[in-house]
């Protein structure tokens, strides 16, 4: 790894570098909630001044930049009897990731394992996360992080380049030659052993704000054990099975595929939709069986897969403790308090 | 209006059946039909598809020679009744076309009164028609398909046309407008201290109303799944009043059916 520090002011030069020929992706304000905080979003962006790199969280993931909620695997253009068929895997140019968190960085990472590195890689998700240049970016933990717990709260691989906030500077940690190349570009300095203190001090300075805890230890085990508690129908009552928790991970990637023909009769096409364990069309299976009828059940399941049968698989869990979906879930639905619950942390 | 048969259409170089089919209403407010004939660029090849043989807004003549009936409207009057069984015996498949044909509509809201005669007061004053409790298509007869929203979507209606010829599953969702607004990056209304009913309504109009910032009125009736009890609970919680709630609930018809909404008016 290569280390450089820089003043502030470069990063701007940077982002007009980068933002000169390609298409970047940043956190940006859209709105404020009824308390008057910002929400912010990952939107395209050609003004520098327009990214929020002090943003708290975004309410949706980038997901939509490697796995749309809409994606069209093939199109079909039909004439008579005969069809032609079209495959784009809609990765037409680089994307540039502008400020990314440890724990988005590493959501990535996360569907790499089963997106990229599988037996069976998914062309759509590859092509696009072949193309991308991500710059991440510190961030200051919020009550609802608990990526610590989950092991995601530093990124180390995943990134081209990583920015710390040191006061007047920033501190960046080289992963790629594109980011070494690009940084050429700008006025860059070998980092003094002075400024070495100022990471670490600042690291420890942050490792400080975390509140948000999710005991992992035996998790697996665990939920193995608590298969028939009856905390999962008690979270399960209040469940709306709305799918937003889904909709809202950085990591969720079920899907569905739904073939179309176009009015005219002209044209058709293959259509994957991101999907949710939590709703009720998730299990159901031709014919009309559904495996899984009971709002309980479907939710127990969502974190099965994270937090078992993905570490069974991968040694890791599918959850990098961003918080989002206990933040967007209106049943105040949450990771910790959920996973504490089932370890009978909470009175029953 | 009327396509010959030699216009019949073919995929992948196989004719298809071309239905006939009929729209009827009752009372609504044709907003639903309107939907229908208001999307130009699709409606020849929608027109393509079916023979409409009978379509009041659209067309002067008439014949009760279908298979399928689009019907509009909830069932107020006696005669009404007797119609739609006729039509009912015409059709092979019957299709509630829109949410008042699905469970009453706005014009269900009379239903909370206990007194009938009292609301006839209320509304037609001196000049009394004949009316009675507001029911859905279902509660007179039986109905096949069922197109939910008030209005319906018209993309929503040429995909389920076209599945029928097409032979061809037709699949709603039975999944919340949650889904849909997610995928529409809308912010949520609750954030901005807004009601909103879709996390507990069918999905399949898009979102539409999030996406132009306005809380879902719950008007394609219950997702299937739908937690009434808990959402009630949670809009309590966030502060907004029993009336707001049972308000958006009761709009439309769709909740009938759920112990929450059970409780009527005063009169
Ligand atoms: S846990 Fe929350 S966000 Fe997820 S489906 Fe249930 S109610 Fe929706
Ligand atoms: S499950 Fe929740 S906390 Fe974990 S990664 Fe997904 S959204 Fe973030
Ligand atoms: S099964 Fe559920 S928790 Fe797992 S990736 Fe799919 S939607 Fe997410
Ligand atoms: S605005 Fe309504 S439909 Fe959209 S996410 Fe919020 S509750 Fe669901
Ligand atoms: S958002 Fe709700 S009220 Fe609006 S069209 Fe959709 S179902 Fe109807």
């Amino acid at each position: 790894m290569i280390f450089r520090i820089f003043e502030k002011k470069e990063l701007k030069n940077l982002f007009e570098i980068l933002a000169a020929h390609n298409k970047v992706v940043g956190p940006v304000e859209i709105g404020k909630d009824k308390q008057c905080n910002p929400i912010y979003a990952f939107t395209e962006v050609s003004d520098f001044n327009s990214i929020k790199l002090d943003y708290t969280t975004t309410k949706l993931p980038a997901k939509r930049y490697f796995l749309p909620f809409h994606e069209d695997l093939s199109t079909f253009r039909i004439k008579d009897n005969n069809w032609q068929k079209t495959i784009d895997y809609n990765a037409d140019r680089p994307l540039i990731f502008f400020g990314l968190h440890p724990c988005d960085i590493n959501a990535l990472n996360k569907l790499d394992k089963v997106l990229l590195h599988s037996v069976f890689p998914m062309p759509y998700y590859v092509a696009k996360r072949k193309n991308m240049f991500i710059i991440g970016i510190d961030c200051v933990p919020q009550p609802f992080c608990f990526c610590r717990s989950m092991g995601s709260d530093t990124a180390l691989h995943g990134f081209d380049m990583f920015i710390t906030n040191l006061g007047t500077r920033y501190f960046v940690e080289i992963l790629t030659d594109t980011a070494y190349n690009f940084l050429k570009n700008i006025k860059t300095e070998e980092p003094k052993e002075k400024d070495h203190i100022l990471y670490m001090k600042s690291a420890a300075e942050r490792n400080k704000k975390f509140t948000a805890k999710v005991d992992t230890t035996d998790l697996a085990k665990i939920l193995d054990m608590e298969f028939q508690s009856d905390v999962w129908k008690q979270w399960g009552d209040k469940c709306l099975a709305c799918g937003t928790c889904a909709n809202v991970c950085p990591t969720c990637y079920c899907y569905g595929v739904e073939e179309t023909v176009d009015i005219n009769l002209k044209s058709a096409r293959k259509t994957k939709m991101l999907h949710s364990c939590n709703l009720i069309d998730f299990a159901e299976v031709a014919g009309g069986h559904n495996f899984r009828p009971e709002r309980h059940s479907r939710l127990k399941y969502r974190y099965y897969h994270k937090h078992r049968g993905f570490v069974e698989a991968f040694e890791e869990s599918l959850c990098v403790g961003c918080g989002r979906c206990g933040e967007s879930c209106l049943a105040g639905i949450k990771v910790p308090e959920v996973i504490a619950s089932v370890r009978g942390g909470k009175k029953r | 209006m009327k396509a010959k048969e030699s216009e019949s259409k073919t995929y992948l170089g196989i004719p298809l059946y071309r239905p006939k089919v009929a729209f009827f209403e009752f009372s609504s407010c044709e907003g639903c039909q309107l939907q229908i004939i208001n999307n130009e660029n699709t409606l020849l090849d929608f027109l393509s598809l079916v023979e409409v043989v009978n379509f009041r807004e659209a067309m002067t003549e008439k014949s009760d020679d279908y298979e399928i009936a689009f019907v509009e409207g909830s069932i107020t009057r006696n005669d009404e009744a007797e119609r739609l069984k006729k039509i009912r015996k015409n059709a092979k498949i019957l299709v509630a076309l829109g949410s008042c044909a699905c469970f009453g509509g706005v014009n269900q809201l009379k239903n909370r009164f206990n007194n009938i005669e009292w609301v006839k007061k209320q509304v037609y004053g001196k000049h009394p028609i004949d009316t009675a409790p507001v029911r859905a298509l279902e509660e007179v007869v039986n109905v096949d398909l069922r197109i939910y929203g008030c209005p319906i979507k018209k993309e929503e209606v040429e995909k389920i046309v076209l599945h029928v010829v097409l032979g061809k599953s037709i699949d709603i969702p039975k999944y919340p407008v949650c889904m849909e607004c997610k995928a529409n990056e809308n912010i949520c209304l609750f954030d901005l201290g807004e009601p909103c009913l879709g996390p507990i309504t069918r999905a399949g109009c898009d979102s539409w109303c999030p996406n132009n910032n306005a809380g879902c009125w719950g008007c394609r009736g219950p997702a299937e799944d739908a937690n009434v009890g808990y959402m009630k609970k949670i809009m309590k919680e966030k502060g907004f009043s029993e009336k707001t709630i049972l308000e958006r609930l009761d709009c439309f018809g769709g909740f009938a059916q759920f112990p929450e909404l059970k409780k009527k008016g005063k009169h």
